[in-house]
């Protein structure tokens, strides 16, 4: 039931702040209506769970995307240096990054994080580890790849 | 109270242009970079440092808050939703059997494919 409140309350913020109708009752009622509805049929579909509505990783997660954005500043420099660069030093990697979050949605966070730092993308991911593909030696960082793995597992944890 | 604007605009010129200068970073990366993999990092540039600065630089010029809203919006789903479609094609790739270059003579492992 809490998750069903949680997915309310966020549809219902989604509705006012793209809709903006704040002072007309007839088409906050519908508004209301259609918010309900859309709940009720997920609940009715059984897809309201930890996938769909991750509620445990907020507010924590809020913080790491600020921290996140950092990171992707940081390696945008280094691959628009390379792209610029009259004589680029490529040396593209595989490798394995070790003991990733175990919940899907910790998983799906971390693959997803390690593909948005430019220079990174994740290509497989296995059971106890994901495969990363690098475009340089700097950037193939498993040390902070396994950083950003463990501010995930932390945020599950709900600290 | 007219500074306030101008610094704000200057601020906005300054992220639109870092967010351009990203932008077409990112397109000659895509040419330059020699196979599949190396070039999926280059797209990555365009579509996280461009697509959110210059989204971050209109956020200022935004009239009202219901503007700066959807931005903010469009700002998240993007930084959700891009990592996705990255990963699909890199892992389609992976899949149906395409190797990278690897090291710093970027050479093909094995057969040589």
């Amino acid at each position: 039931m809490g998750r069903f409140i949680i997915l309310v309350i966020a549809l219902a913020a989604l509705w006012l702040l793209l809709s903006g109708y704040l002072d007309k009752p007839l088409l906050l009622a519908f508004g209301a209506g259609s918010v309900l509805f859309a709940a009720y049929l997920a609940r009715r579909a059984k897809i309201i769970d930890n996938d769909s509505v991750p509620g445990g990783l907020f507010p924590g997660v809020l913080l790491y995307w600020v921290w996140l954005g950092g990171e992707i500043g940081k390696a945008n420099m280094q691959v628009i240096r390379q792209a610029l660069a009259v004589e680029p030093k490529l040396s593209p990697k595989l490798f394995l990054v070790p003991n990733p979050p175990k919940t899907s949605v910790g998983m799906a966070t971390f693959a997803n994080s390690i593909t948005l730092t430019p220079g990174t993308v994740s290509v497989d991911l296995r059971e106890d580890a994901i495969l990363v593909h690098a475009l340089t030696e700097d950037l193939a960082d498993v040390a902070a790849i396994t950083d950003m793995g463990e501010r995930i597992k932390k945020i599950e944890r709900g600290a | 109270m007219i500074d306030l604007y101008i610094i704000k605009d200057i601020v906005s010129w300054a992220l639109m242009v870092a967010g351009g200068i990203a932008v077409v970073a990112g397109a000659i990366g895509l040419v330059r970079f020699p196979d599949f993999f190396s070039r999926i990092h280059a797209a990555g540039v365009t579509d996280t440092g461009g697509a959110e600065l210059i989204i971050i630089g209109m956020l200022l010029q935004a009239p009202d808050w219901i503007v700066a809203a959807k931005l903010i919006f469009i700002g998240v789903f993007l930084f959700l939703t891009s990592p996705v479609a990255t990963h699909a094609v890199a892992h389609a790739a992976w899949m149906t059997g395409f190797k990278p270059m690897q090291g710093p003579d970027l050479r093909y492992d094995g057969d040589g494919k």
